[in-house]
């Protein structure tokens, strides 16, 4: 068997509270091809933004490792490019000078000044934001930025792409539209990308595999789902695809049946009002 | 059928056109009056009762001057500016005139050339004050930016020097006065000084009572820099240097223009204090001498300094946010 490209072996991650040592993390054991669309799906505070903080280089694993293309990963770098939830544009650069800055900062000896020009024009159009590249975060929608950050990773020419829910703070059709963006550009480009998500939607429609996770704390990786789908994938008719409905129904139950998560219900005893409204509208 | 609508929808919109109007003016006027006119009504009935409550004031030097004495005396000082500027033009082409003659007698004569020995004028005092609050602003500035940058980094150094900042912020310019002219008289020692000692003492006062709040202001920008900007920062490998200069301080420019305001205001505050104690040119000194002068006239000039202090101060204000609104991102 061919070495993979990116391996997670044995990870716990223990975080130091007031309370005592709070493990996050139990025995994370992955291992990734190269191209492959893997999603990371579980509820809220089951540490799946630690692993992906771990493989970035953020977050130091307190036992076990993370290995890419042989090299051990202690520090976060460009080839392990992070997409963050809130785009993370610098506020005072434009659009244009948020990818200089990264495409500088790497290939400021193996490119040309005209060539990294084009590189980063090239990476614009890719996200389509070519036309706003003299603008200022502040002045483009929450979906434009968080293109441009997916373009300022991308020019990064990441071995892994590491997108933290990318499309969370997004509205429903924003997030369908830069979805399919992520599609073609991952066609294109092959990219490995790691995606956080609490979209089973989302996880399905992108992914090659998910690894769903059990409830923290002392997470593990609880199922591990090899999407099967012919590429290109189109939303519309996936919709009443078998394959595409069972893969939707495997992620369900285990979000819903094997790792039901309680406290997330329990809010709503505090509130009366709501619960009454529920209740009538349920019959 | 087509000409029907166009007609009937005309009438309309010429209707709906002039309540626009209508409303356009009335949103036009009530900007204007917020803009213009009301501050105009505000500053007349400050003078109206200005003017009415002065007379009623009666001091060792007469009864408090009024708006009117007080423009009366404005003018004067800007006669006597406009009057020893002839003089001392007069003085100057005089000198050179006789200078000119000696040096035609005899080429090998040694010329002195000797400055205008009058005193300087309201005017003189006020520029005399610009250049230090300038001076000295411009040092707490170039203090207190590359400090509060290096504490906002290192939250170590921050918690060490906390109770330094926070017993040094309060001291009044006063009390620091008497300890910086005698370390000045001490340390700046020169046959051919650059600056006037004096000069040297409010400033520095300056220095030390206005750094502060760009201090504090720079350290909790740099440290309150977003994390995600951070985790970008990291994962760029960006090298210390290029992490300050282009995340840290970009980041920061808003607090740090903040506290630059409020600095520049302490220090235009401070100086006029400092200036009177310490006896150095300026327009704390005007205002001093004229008290020991003790004239009829001397409350309306001291009046006019205060009135002219107060604009001057309006005016760095202003400027300061210009810049402000030139260099930073959020404005």
């Amino acid at each position: 068997m061919t070495k993979p490209h990116l391996e997670l072996t044995g990870v716990e991650m223990a975080f130091d509270t007031p309370e005592g040592s709070f493990i996050a993390l139990d025995n994370i054991n992955l291992k990734i091809k190269k191209g492959e669309f893997v999603s990371l799906i579980g509820h809220s505070g089951c540490g799946k933004s630690t692993v992906l903080n771990i493989v970035a280089g953020l977050l130091q694993a307190t036992k076990g490792g993370c290995i890419l293309d042989g090299h051990e990963i202690n520090s976060p770098g460009p080839e392990r490019a992070v997409v963050f939830q809130n785009h993370a544009l610098m506020p005072w650069l434009t659009v244009y000078e948020n990818v200089e800055l990264a495409v500088q900062q790497v290939f400021r000896k193996s490119m040309a000044k005209q060539e990294r020009r084009d590189w980063i024009h090239h990476n614009l159009e890719l996200v389509n934001m070519a036309h706003a590249a003299n603008k200022r975060p502040g002045e483009i929608s929450g979906g434009m930025a968080q293109r441009v950050g997916i373009a300022r990773a991308l020019a990064m020419k990441p071995s892994v792409l590491l997108l933290d829910e990318p499309f969370g703070a997004l509205d429903a059709l924003t997030r369908a539209h830069l979805q399919d963006s992520l599609m073609d550009i991952q066609q294109e480009l092959n990219n490995t990308v790691i995606m956080i998500t609490h979209d089973v939607d989302e996880a399905v429609l992108l992914s090659d595999r998910i690894i769903m996770m059990t409830n923290g704390p002392a997470a593990v990786v609880g199922e591990d789902l090899y999407i099967d789908l012919q590429r290109p994938r189109n939303r519309v008719t996936l919709a009443d695809d078998p394959t595409y409905v069972h893969y939707r129904q495997e992620v369900l139950k285990f979000l819903y049946e094997k790792q039901r998560k309680l406290e997330s219900i329990a809010p709503r005893r505090d509130r009366p009002a709501a619960a009454e409204t529920i209740k009538k509208a349920h019959g | 059928m087509s000409t029907l609508t166009t007609s009937g929808s005309g009438a309309g919109t010429s209707i709906w056109l002039k309540t626009q109007t209508e409303r356009l003016t009335g949103a036009r006027l009530a900007q204007a009056c917020k803009q213009l006119i009301l501050p105009i009504a505000g500053i007349l009935i400050f003078l109206g009762f200005w003017h009415l409550a002065a007379p009623l004031v009666n001091t060792s030097l007469g009864a408090f001057p009024g708006p009117a004495q007080v423009w009366e005396q404005s003018g004067q000082l800007w006669q006597e500016h406009i009057d020893q500027r002839e003089r001392a033009d007069k003085f100057v082409t005089m000198q050179e005139e006789r200078n000119a003659r000696i040096l035609a007698d005899n080429p090998d004569a040694s010329v002195k050339i000797r400055g205008y020995p009058g005193a300087p004028t309201f005017v003189d005092q006020i520029v005399t004050s610009l250049i230090t609050v300038m001076a000295g602003f411009l040092l707490a500035s170039a203090i207190a930016v590359p400090l509060g940058i290096v504490l906002g980094l290192n939250q170590y150094l921050q918690a060490a020097t906390n109770p330094l900042i926070q017993i040094f912020k309060p001291v009044s310019p006063l009390a620091w006065l008497p300890l910086v002219t005698m370390v000045v008289s001490a340390t700046y020692v020169s046959d051919d000084p650059m600056f006037e000692k004096s000069f040297l003492t409010s400033m520095i006062t300056v220095t030390l009572c206005s750094l502060w709040p760009t201090l504090i202001n720079t350290g909790v920008g740099v440290a309150a820099v977003n994390p995600d900007l951070l985790n970008v920062s990291r994962v760029l490998r960006l090298s210390p240097w290029t992490h300050v200069r282009k995340v840290v301080l970009p980041s920061s420019v808003p607090m740090i223009f903040t506290g630059l305001r409020v600095s520049l205001g302490i220090a235009w505050m401070v100086l006029i204090a400092a200036e009177m104690l310490a006896q150095s040119p300026g327009l704390g000194k005007f205002v001093w001498d004229e008290f020991q002068n003790g004239s009829s006239q001397s409350l309306s000039r001291i009046m006019a300094a205060v009135l002219t202090i107060g604009f001057i101060g309006f005016l760095l204000d202003r400027i300061m946010l210009m810049i402000q609104k030139k260099v930073a991102w959020n404005e």
